[in-house]
């Protein structure tokens, strides 16, 4: 479950990462496995899903880009890659990272390529709620001159 | 008879040739680039995903740039280029209750919880044109402050807690889907929901202005209206788990309407409800709007016969490439059709002038 929820967390990382930020970390990590692909990577499509009054009955919303492949390692480890957009060395790249995270290499790809990357989300993220932040309004109530 | 309509190869080819010079413009100015149309024209490219019914800001930039501007030619590319995606999946429904919103605000209740977040708006510009934007120019950054912790709530939430507002009801069903099934009529509101969020903005929002002026009037208020990024996710059946692949911009609006109340039922409030790709506040508003006037059936309401409460009348209209197909498909060679009213025309000519022509002789 743990090993589960960790694997959630860090393919849900590569899907998001922008394709030019990841290709940047993967090429900058000198990382060549030896690999074929289960699935070469496929362009299609999502269809998004909302609720009516946020939380009513789901209904289709529009669709969005996605890509997905699967890799298998020297090893016979095999990762998935399923991430936004269309992008095929994006989808590869993520397929690759998660199946080196499940073998020896983890702990080197957890500093080189995903804590980088989770560290960009969250600064992207925070730079947008901290200007969100400062077009709160400061209501006051002006002096109604009773007393 | 027969018009031979073959012919006009070499025509057509000139023709796609000066439209492509067209695009491109004068060439002494700098080439568009589909980033700078990403980056820049970004509502445009929200309007075009909206409607197109596919996010990706990429494309969409790429579909308006093709497009000249024109967006619902644009908004017809991401449609043509959607039809050839295989489907992977369906997403778990949005949590917008779970959105970081950009902006948020509510005309109804001014201490909401999380506050009135205006975000980059157009509200509250003197709407002068600004010259400085012609000239080049840096931006300064915005403003920051320490970011909000946790989640905002959805301000419906509180009327909700006092029974005040209609609850919506909780329903796992498969949604109908309009691109995969033809539409059927009498429309569950997941199909209604659907044709609105890829219908042409300006028939929504002339719809939605119609009811405010009293065709179907419902008093809208502004209940909530958010715009921010929320996460989609879906199963991964290859590995038995789900996982958060990807972010959208999503605009919603929560409208507050009045209800009377009915035999069996207390007056309350009841929703309407708008939700959009992207930044797309206008739609989103009109959609709530009009959602809202099309559920008179199920919330006991009189049929005043408005145009907004037509399902029929606003689901079969309201989609822009549908509706520019069939009226842009007149200007089409139809000289087989026109010969036939044009010999047809001349006949009872003819007739009526033989009839004319035998009352004199007679």
């Amino acid at each position: 479950m743990t090993e589960n929820s960790e694997r959630k967390a860090w393919m849900g990382l590569l899907a998001r990462a922008p394709a030019g930020e990841l290709n940047r970390l993967w090429s900058e990590a000198g990382l060549t496995p030896d690999y074929a692909h289960l699935r070469p990577p496929e362009v299609g499509g999502v269809m998004v899903r909302g609720r009516a009054g946020a939380t009513g009955a789901p209904f289709n919303l529009g669709e969005m880009t996605v890509t997905r492949c699967a890799v298998r390692l020297a090893d016979g480890t095999v990762g998935h890659g399923f991430v936004q957009g269309r992008g095929k060395t994006h989808a590869t790249q993520a397929a690759l990272v998660d199946a080196l995270m499940q073998g020896v290499e983890a702990e080197t790809l957890r500093a080189v390529i995903l804590s980088p990357l989770k560290e960009a989300e969250d600064a992207r993220r925070t730079a947008r709620a901290a200007r969100a932040a400062a077009t709160k309004v400061d209501f006051f109530t002006m002096m109604r001159g009773e007393d | 008879m027969y018009v031979a309509v073959k012919g006009g190869e070499r025509a057509i080819d000139n023709a796609h040739a000066w439209l492509a010079e067209e695009r491109r413009g004068d060439r002494a100015v700098a080439e568009l680039s589909v980033a700078q149309i990403r980056e820049q024209l970004s509502l445009a490219v929200n309007r075009v995903m909206a409607e197109g019914s596919l996010y990706d800001p990429d494309l969409a930039a790429l579909a308006i740039k093709q497009a000249r501007g024109d967006l619902i030619e644009a908004i017809f590319l991401i449609r043509a280029y959607r039809t050839t995606l295989p489907r992977f999946g369906v997403s778990h429904p949005v949590k917008t209750s779970a959105m970081r919103c950009d902006r948020r605000i509510s005309a109804t209740f001014k201490d909401a919880p999380g506050g009135q977040v205006l975000g980059p708006t157009f509200d509250y510009t003197h709407r002068l044109l600004d010259f400085k934007l012609a000239a080049e120019g840096e931006v300064a950054e915005a403003p920051e402050a320490a970011p909000q912790p946790g989640q905002t709530p959805h301000i419906m939430g509180y009327l909700n807690r006092e029974g005040l507002i209609k609850e919506e009801v909780p329903d796992e069903a498969t949604p109908p889907d309009l691109t995969r099934e033809p539409m059927e009529l009498p429309a569950t509101r997941a199909l209604r929901l659907q044709a609105l969020t890829r219908g042409d903005e300006g028939f929504i929002l002339s719809l939605a202005y119609s009811t405010q002026r009293g065709y179907a009037r419902n008093h809208a208020f502004v209940g909530e209206l958010r715009i921010g990024a929320v996460a989609v996710e879906i199963d991964i059946p290859e590995l038995g788990f789900t996982i958060e692949f990807g972010e959208v911009v999503l605009t919603e609006c929560e409208t507050v309407n009045q209800f009377k109340g009915s035999k069996t039922e207390l007056p309350q409030f009841t929703r309407g409800y708008g939700l959009v790709f992207g930044q797309t506040e206008r739609k989103a508003i009109a959609m709530a709007l009009v959602d809202r006037a099309l559920r008179w059936k199920e919330l006991g309401e009189e049929d005043q016969g408005a145009p907004a409460q037509d399902e029929e009348f606003v689901l079969m209209h309201a989609d822009n490439i549908q509706a520019t197909g069939f009226l842009e498909h007149i200007k089409l060679p139809h000289y087989v059709d026109f010969q036939s009213e044009l010999e047809l025309v001349r006949k009872l000519r003819r007739e009526a002038e033989g009839c004319a022509g035998q009352e004199v002789a007679e």
